[in-house]
């Protein structure tokens, strides 16, 4: 008897479902197992780990709050995949976003009106969408690689805000530390809760509803998949290539643009060096571990979150667990996913010995 | 209704449950910006931590969380401590502040410790170390060992803190060689292994044979001991990495200072204070002297002794910056205000300050 892999004859209808959560159990199951070659109790370490991050009030807003710019960025992301367009410049996006967003309060700090916030909010989308428009405008004309150009930018908007904020946009009463002016109370989202969790979580979720419903139910939604899938189709049946990418690249710079200035008008409050600790890199993963559908990239989010959360409340409870555990279970969990996935195009099977030579090779079927 | 009841049923719960866990009097925490690893900045912190455990041992219990981003995440890793039931919390890099002074508003019953900030509070509290004290001495041994002539500085951003380094070190340099050269290279990263190790490789092509460094990885000294030049250690001593090279290490001692807040929290006498100490308090210390003759080590550690005793002042007059307008004469020296919102350069560092 042996196990072999066997090419199936058309897609598996369950597996794209039953691949994370497969993914998600293998992971616990050798987490476990990790756990207990430390000497640690693993069904203790996984509760710490897993479940106590969902068992606090306290933690469950926190969790929002993490989860909130990777669920924003990672919708957009997915629908840039879906369409076969390489967007990994998230980062800066968002980036790009947090600056022009934070223009407002910092070059007009007295200016208090109710406008104030729902025009931070817009320039930060604004700002997003113009770092996007640089690798569409570039793919779109000179057929410049995206994955190139996007990643690059998000360097040179790292360097814009730092320079801003050593710069120009120094608070000048912070004895020449590099941060801007803290924002005021008219500067800041609406908080829910105790105070952690801001409006950009409630955003998150409509923009999630509303991208399912797009990508589900509307003409735009069958547009983007077939571009993505089949772009020569896509082509005779009149859809535009160059229509998609610039909607795509849009779409998810604005996103990222918004989860930026929700970042810096929200739980930051002000502008610093570091704004972000790679949403903009981590909802690439999200992205795919939701399977680039809308819906599944807010479980994914949350998944993520709850290991971010989960690896910190370890190093506290638990003895001898470092940060790197959090990355450990994270690295794992991609992998399986990625293996899982095999599984959707491929099955297993056990064959008898005497039968291995007659079975078609793989491929062969 | 029912939420609410749930929320106190858990919380009941968790509140036993800490209660009995926690049979020690205090329970100390420390938030790291990077890993402990061992060597630099958070390692130090680490010292402190692991010296509050010896001093005090099954009456105090130390909880850590490293690698923690200066951002949004801060606020929450603070939070999760104060929450645990943590009396008294260090929190160990600038960019804490803001998320320090937000939860230490939301748990008034905690007391907290801001390194390097500005902002305090009735239970912030706030300190830092005077390492320009160090710096000052490394001027002072680079100026006499150098034959060229030149040193090479491997600085991270331009900061206050940074710039005031670069001045006192070469304050201490023109002490015994007015003519003396300082390269900067900014590498706008306080640890990049890779960016330092090149910036010292173009410092030392550039004539420079002593390299100093305010970034906190080892690789500048251990290019420049390939390249046979001299260097120094930062925040930790790194003689291991380069044993043939390091002069000195500037090392940040926070362990007694540690020591005496969590004895004053114990015996309910912290108060919220700015502290800043130097080598007078052994907050700064010199890592033991090597690869320089007998004599130039005295020399330093006289001035060490000047400094620690208050006889010496680092920035003392006169002291002009680099477009030749005077900032203070003869027998005044800088006060710290003064001190902490540098933002110039002495006259003759060959470089232009990144505004």
């Amino acid at each position: 008897m042996r196990l072999i892999l066997e090419k199936r004859p058309e897609r598996s209808r369950w597996m794209p479902f039953l691949s994370p959560l497969l993914a998600i159990g293998l992971t616990l199951v050798v987490g476990g197992i990790l756990f207990a070659a430390r000497g640690l109790d693993p069904l203790h370490a996984l509760y710490v780990y897993f479940v106590e991050p969902v068992t606090t009030w306290w933690s469950i807003e926190e969790l929002i709050v993490k989860t909130a710019p990777l669920v924003l960025i990672g919708v957009g992301l997915a629908i840039c995949f879906k369409a076969n367009i390489w967007n990994i410049g998230a980062e800066g996006q968002l980036t790009a976003g947090a600056i022009a967003g934070a223009a407002i309060p910092i070059l007009l700090p007295g200016w208090e009106s109710p406008m104030v916030l729902p025009l931070m909010i817009l320039c930060g989308i604004a700002g997003g969408i113009a770092w996007a428009a640089i690798p569409a405008f570039f793919r779109h004309r000179f057929g410049a690689s995206e994955i190139l150009t996007s990643l690059m930018l998000v360097y040179v908007a790292l360097y814009l805000l730092d320079w801003l904020v050593r710069g120009p946009w120094r608070d000048p009463h912070g004895y020449n530390f590099p941060h801007s002016v803290s924002f005021e109370s008219w500067q800041l989202l609406p908080t829910l809760g105790d105070g952690r969790v801001h409006a950009g979580a409630l955003i998150a979720l409509l923009v999630v509803f509303t991208l399912f419903i797009m990508m589900s139910k509307t003409l735009k939604g069958f547009e983007i998949r077939i571009s993505g899938e089949a772009p020569k189709a896509s082509g005779f049946g009149g859809f535009s290539r160059p229509r998609t990418l610039w909607f795509c690249f849009i779409l998810a710079g604005g996103l990222a643009g918004l989860a930026g200035i929700c970042e810096v008008a929200g739980p930051i409050g002000q502008l610093q060096p570091s704004i972000s600790p790679g949403y903009g890199f981590t909802a690439i993963i999200v992205a795919f571990l939701g399977r680039l559908n809308p819906v599944g990239v807010l479980l994914a989010g949350i998944a993520l979150g709850i290991s971010y959360l989960g690896g910190e409340a370890a190093q506290i409870e638990l003895t001898g667990v470092s940060d790197k555990t959090a990355r450990v279970f994270q690295g794992m969990l991609l992998f399986f996913i990625l293996a899982c996935d095999t599984l959707i195009l491929y099955r297993l099977r056990w064959i008898g010995t005497g039968l291995a030579t007659t079975t078609p090779k793989r491929g062969q079927a | 209704m029912y939420k609410k009841y749930t929320a106190m049923a858990v919380g009941i719960v968790l509140a036993a449950v800490s209660f009995v866990a926690s049979a020690a009097d205090l329970k100390v925490g420390f938030i790291y910006v990077g890993p402990i690893g061992d060597h630099g900045w958070t390692y130090q912190h680490d010292q402190g931590r692991l010296a509050v455990e010896k001093e005090f041992g099954d009456r105090i219990e130390t909880i850590y969380v490293e690698n923690i981003p200066e951002g949004a995440d801060a606020e929450r890793a603070i939070t999760r401590l104060a929450r645990q039931g943590v009396g008294l919390i260090f929190t160990t890099s600038f960019g804490f502040m803001d998320p320090t002074i937000k939860v230490a508003k939301r748990f008034p019953d905690v007391k907290f410790e801001h390194a390097t900030g500005y902002k305090r509070s009735d239970n912030v509290a706030t300190y830092s170390a005077r390492f320009y004290e160090g710096r000052y001495v490394n001027g002072q041994i680079a100026a006499r060992m150098s034959k060229s002539g030149v040193v090479g500085y491997i600085a991270s951003f331009p900061i206050p803190e940074v710039v005031r380094g670069i001045n006192a070190f070469m304050l201490g340099a023109q002490s015994v060689n007015p003519d003396f050269q300082v390269k900067v290279v900014w590498v706008n990263s306080w640890f990049d292994p890779g960016k330092e190790a090149d910036a010292a490789k173009v410092l030392i092509d550039q004539g420079a044979d002593v390299i100093t460094q305010h970034t906190d990885s080892p690789a500048p000294l251990q290019i420049a001991q390939e390249k046979g030049a001299l260097a120094f250690g930062q925040a930790s001593n790194m003689f291991e990495f380069a044993p043939k090279a390091q002069v000195s290490a500037i090392v940040n001692n926070w362990a007694p200072y540690y020591v005496d807040r969590v004895r004053a929290v114990m015996d309910g006498t912290w108060a919220s204070q700015d502290v800043w100490r130097g080598m007078a308090e052994g907050m700064v210390e010199m890592a033991p002297y090597t690869n320089i003759p007998d004599d130039v080590a005295e020399m330093a550690r006289q001035t060490q002794a000047k400094i620690a005793s208050g006889e010496m002042h680092v920035f003392s007059g006169p002291i002009k910056k680099q477009d030749g307008t005077m900032v203070i004469g003869e027998g005044e020296h800088l006060d710290d205000q003064t001190l902490l919102g540098m933002n110039w350069y002495v006259e003759g560092i060959d470089d232009t300050l990144p505004q």
